[in-house]
């Protein structure tokens, strides 16, 4: 793992990704939409030791932007390995369900649009046959429920399509990681009433950074615990299910 | 509670604020309310933790208001660079350093953290983004350094480190048992070594004896230097286990360990500085009740006044085993509110008892107060507004700097502000 692309470089948890990941040496492009938030992470990275750190300013929800940050990467960082997709929103489950308006944007940040850029990517590393893409979806994509299934259907929907990546990428040797993580304590999330007991970025940085240098698991449950909590949700059946207000 | 992530987004925070509803937040580690704004809003700027540049020819880094001091430390000290002053934890942001003008064992001979930050940018509700040095709004400079976060929002400070050989400190420690043989060493070691303070058995009274540690930079040695990581405290112990006869205990044994005669060692930095930031929630060890830290200093001048102090926290029965006692330099104060001046400082903690322990303190603020002396706000709780009017008799000069958005508990309880 020595060329790493990130796709929403300025989010919570891909800053402490970052930071992590300039003690081991790793050379970065670094995509969001702020040129000024660029340029503090690009200079905290640099002054910490990372070898090469490259930004390219782009709006990620926008897919009419994407072959631009494609060229970019192609031009500016051949033979890049890794693709991390850690950008994402998080709104109002109550204003996604009265407004048609906000609804369309969610599904369009967290899913449509890192599909389409994922598909991208996927072709050129599927052609190189090698590399490894990792996506952050979340737990909230296992299960739709009443309180978030709007992000939870978008993110879902991404696990989804990572996991039928993963299967047309394997015969070119090509890893696929879905990263979900339970709540985390980040700007995403600090509006959530319970928010002091989500998880701490650092720790989920750490549970990536090495899923990515293993290439594994294919699903990286962080903290691991979720894991096991998924797993007993989503054995609960629909009939008791559709009635709990969680 | 505000927590931004960029500095972009402070003007916006300080656009839709109140007046006096805000206070900008580091990691907390002040002892009373100097940190705290009750009943309104914090700026809590952990996140505001960016290194923007360093210039490898001058030793100047230029930091955001939430970088740690630990976090200079991991990753300046791999390339031979130390913190100019620090405090006794590197738990504290570049914005609480210079909010309270921290001193550490050095501040003889380098004063203040506030001494060696070059330059500042402030965000400030009415004026905008401002720089402040000794070139440019001088006096908002001076304002800030020690004005306990009042003055604005720090988007980031140029500060001096220094060069330094490795991580190792070559330190000596030698046990004295009188005031006078304290101020002797104290003497003779401040021409010879960077770093010098006292640990004291508060129970001793006026015959005060102690262990004195002081000591310098090594130059690098072979020695290997693994990062460690301590143990944490994980919950509250009961009240009962510190107690007079147990601190005592700990005390006497404390001392007949290092009395034994001069010793040297080189020790890790971070033991040197920090012996109990390896001990997280070390807090914890006084119970629910807590406890009350009391600093202050007295001009060396008024020896007799520091002796009745001591008499009285030894007669109190009360003290703590975290006594430390240090001589300050000449250094006149860097911030208009800095805590730091000549003569002799004493620090200690004592298990909140209620009102038996407020009181105990008002009766060494009868001592403070008649020798000239003052206290230290980043360490108080509970002083009242005379003795912060003996103890910052200029207080009124600082406050047109003070950002009409901003306030603190602190502030409320000693001036009367609304």
């Amino acid at each position: 793992m020595k060329k790493i692309v990130v796709l929403g470089a300025t989010s919570g948890i891909a800053l402490e990704v970052q930071r992590q990941l300039t003690s081991r040496s790793c050379e970065l492009l670094l995509v969001a939409r702020s040129p000024q938030r660029l340029t503090e992470i690009q200079a905290d990275l640099q002054v910490r030791g990372a070898p090469h750190v490259l930004t390219y300013s782009a709006d990620l929800s926008c897919i009419a932007q994407h072959d631009g940050i494609f060229e970019f990467a192609h031009r500016e960082f051949p033979d890049f390995d890794t693709v991390l997709l850690a950008y994402g929103s998080l709104h109002n489950q109550k204003v996604s369900e009265a407004s048609i308006q906000v609804l369309l944007e969610e599904l369009q940040v967290d899913f449509v649009s890192a599909a389409a850029i994922l598909t991208l990517f996927a072709a050129d590393l599927e052609h190189r046959r090698m590399g490894c893409i990792a996506a952050i979806t979340s737990v909230a994509g296992d299960r739709g429920r009443r309180s978030n299934y709007v992000y939870g259907s978008a993110k879902g929907g991404l696990s989804l399509f990572l996991q039928g990546l993963r299967s047309r990428l394997y015969p070119a040797g090509v890893g696929v990681i879905t990263i979900k993580p339970g709540p985390v304590q980040t700007p995403m999330t600090d509006h959530l009433p319970s928010a002091g007991r989500f998880a701490d970025p650092h720790q989920v940085a750490r549970d990536i950074v090495r899923g990515l240098e293993r290439r594994s698991p294919d699903v990286l449950y962080t903290p691991g615990f979720w894991r096991w909590i998924m797993t007993a949700v989503q054995l609960i059946p629909e009939i008791i299910f559709k009635r709990l207000s969680f | 509670m505000h927590k931004p992530a960029w500095n972009d987004q402070l003007p916006g925070i300080l656009e839709a604020a109140e007046p006096g509803s805000l206070l900008p937040f580091g990691l907390g580690r002040s002892y009373g309310d100097s940190c705290l704004n009750g009943g309104r809003e914090l700026v809590d700027c952990h996140r505001l933790n960016r290194i923007l540049g360093f210039e490898e020819s001058t030793g100047v880094v230029r930091c955001e208001g939430g970088v740690s001091l630990s976090d200079i430390l991991q990753v300046f000290l791999p390339k031979g660079w130390f913190l100019p002053v620090t405090p006794g934890t590197s738990f504290v942001t570049i914005g609480g350093a210079i909010a309270n003008d921290v001193h550490g064992k050095n501040h003889h001979c380098a004063g203040t953290f506030g001494d060696h930050v070059h330059q500042i940018a402030l965000h400030r509700s009415d004026h905008g983004l401002v720089s402040c040095s000794s070139r440019e709004n001088p006096e908002m400079l001076r304002a800030t350094i020690g004005g306990l976060g009042l003055t604005g929002i720090i988007a980031w400070a140029d500060v001096q480190l220094k060069r330094v050989g490795g991580p190792w400190i070559d330190s000596e420690s030698i046990p004295f048992s009188s005031l006078k043989t304290f101020l002797d060493l104290s003497h003779e070691s401040n021409d010879h070594f960077e770093y010098t303070v006292a640990w004291l058995d508060c129970f001793s009274g006026k015959n005060v004896r102690g262990i004195f540690f002081r000591g310098n930079h090594a130059a690098d040695c072979r020695k290997k230097f693994h990062q460690k990581r301590g143990p944490k405290l994980p919950f509250e112990l009961p009240t009962w286990v510190l107690n007079r006869w147990s601190i005592q205990a700990f005390n006497a044994a404390y001392y007949a360990v290092n009395a034994v005669k001069k010793r040297a060692a080189v020790m890790r930095y971070d033991s040197f500085f920090y012996p109990l930031d390896s001990i997280r929630q070390w807090n914890l060890l006084y119970g629910r009740q807590g406890f009350l830290q009391y600093q202050c200093v007295i001009p060396e001048k008024n020896l007799e006044a520091f002796e009745e102090l001591l008499d009285r926290i030894a007669r109190s029965g009360m003290g703590s085993f975290l006594g430390v006692l240090k001589q300050f330099g000449p250094a006149s104060p860097a911030g208009m509110l800095s805590f730091p001046r000549p003569g002799l400082t004493i620090a200690l903690d004592f298990a909140m008892r209620g009102e038996p322990t407020l009181e105990l303190m008002r009766s060494f603020d009868e001592v403070v107060q008649q020798s000239g002396g003052a206290l230290y706000p980043a360490k108080d709780a509970r002083m009242s507004p005379a003795l912060f009017e003996t103890s910052f008799p200029n207080w009124r000069n600082f406050v047109p700097y003070i950002d009409p958005k901003m306030s603190s508990s602190f502030w409320r309880r000693v001036t009367g502000s609304p």
